[in-house]
């Protein structure tokens, strides 16, 4: 049974590469790890089972994150990010994680925060078609039209599609396949498209839906 | 550079000719069928060249039993066994669209007087 793995990283950006059948295939760039072990939870003392780990090096270590770091004996972290996994006596304390990780064909989920849109309206949020552009349609060709009925229920329901805040959420995207991996440069090449910008802070986890797939299979 | 530069480039490649829009080509195109593989050639005229770098494509053009076919392929896709330019052509635009609405004489394309 493969256990959850999963390592921080950094979107570089998308290019197409061939593959051996000379199709062309989107890829992702994303630079994962090194990455340092910072802390592992346990039950006993945190009540679940995780690793934090830890990527990139900050600007400036204010004294309790030095403090935190320095039990794992690790010098700068810019991104602390915990994993939750099963089996933590595979990790060590201040241990390295790298993108060898993952192999060529393993299907990876990539976790990140999506750029963010501002403030959009119906048709960009929810791929509204908005009113008529002409037909005597005055100042209202972007809005949402009807939201509800009449006197019956004399409110609108809960949930009710509308204009707001989009973007800047976090997404997992499921399922991708990792095309190559680059150790030396700490690369990892992923088919498809991953949230969030260029430059992005990304978690390349295990597929869980491949795992899950996988243990009821086995059982 | 672009970030995405170092993986990109060996996948590029330089064995292929110089060539523009309104050029006659010879592609030679690797088929695989279940086991074999062989090399089917698509001859006619470039009508476009987009793109840069690895998703750089052009786009040919023939006339097959009176029927305008065009095939568009990536430009440094391993598909690719060869190209031959047959003729230069002398075209005053990038992308030669107007050739599609053009039958018989008028959609030849001038050859290039070398001088």
């Amino acid at each position: 049974m493969a256990a959850v793995k999963g390592i921080l990283g950094r979107k570089i950006g998308m290019t197409q590469i061939f593959d051996e059948n000379g199709r062309a295939v989107p890829v992702t760039l994303v630079e994962a790890g090194p990455c340092r072990v910072a802390q592992i939870k346990t039950p006993e003392r945190d009540g679940y089972t995780a690793i934090q780990m830890a990527f990139g090096d900050a600007r400036r270590v204010n004294k309790p994150l030095a403090g935190h770091l320095a039990t794992a004996g690790i010098d700068s972290a810019r991104h602390l990010v915990e994993l939750r996994l099963d089996e933590p006596a595979d990790y060590a304390l201040g241990g390295e994680i790298k993108a060898d990780i993952f192999e060529e064909g393993e299907f990876v989920d990539v976790i990140g925060v999506t750029k963010g849109k501002g403030f959009a309206g119906v048709m960009k949020r929810h791929n509204f078609a908005g009113l008529s552009a002409t037909h005597g349609t005055q100042r209202k060709h972007r809005s949402p039209g009807s939201i509800g009925a009449c006197a019956t229920p004399a409110r609108v329901f809960k949930g009710a599609r509308m204009a707001g805040h989009m973007g800047h959420s976090r997404v997992t995207t499921l399922n991708l396949k990792v095309i190559k991996v680059d150790p030396g440069r700490n690369l990892l090449l992923i088919r498809g498209a991953v949230p969030g910008p260029r430059g992005g802070l990304l978690m390349v986890r295990s597929a869980i839906r491949v795992l899950r797939r996988d243990r009821k299979k086995a059982s | 550079m672009n970030p995405t530069d170092l993986v990109e480039r060996p996948y590029l490649r330089d064995d292929l000719p110089d060539f523009r829009a309104g050029d006659t080509v010879r592609v030679h195109v690797r088929v695989v069928e279940g086991e074999r593989e062989r090399v089917q050639v698509f001859q006619g005229i470039v009508i476009r060249r987009r793109g840069s770098q690895l998703s750089e494509t052009f786009t040919v053009r023939k006339l097959s039993f009176g029927v305008g076919v065009e095939r568009t392929f990536p430009i440094h896709s391993p598909m690719i066994a060869k190209v031959e330019v047959a003729t230069l052509g002398d075209v005053r635009r990038a992308k030669l669209y107007y050739l599609r609405s053009r039958v018989g004489k008028k959609a030849k394309v001038k050859e290039k007087r070398l001088s």
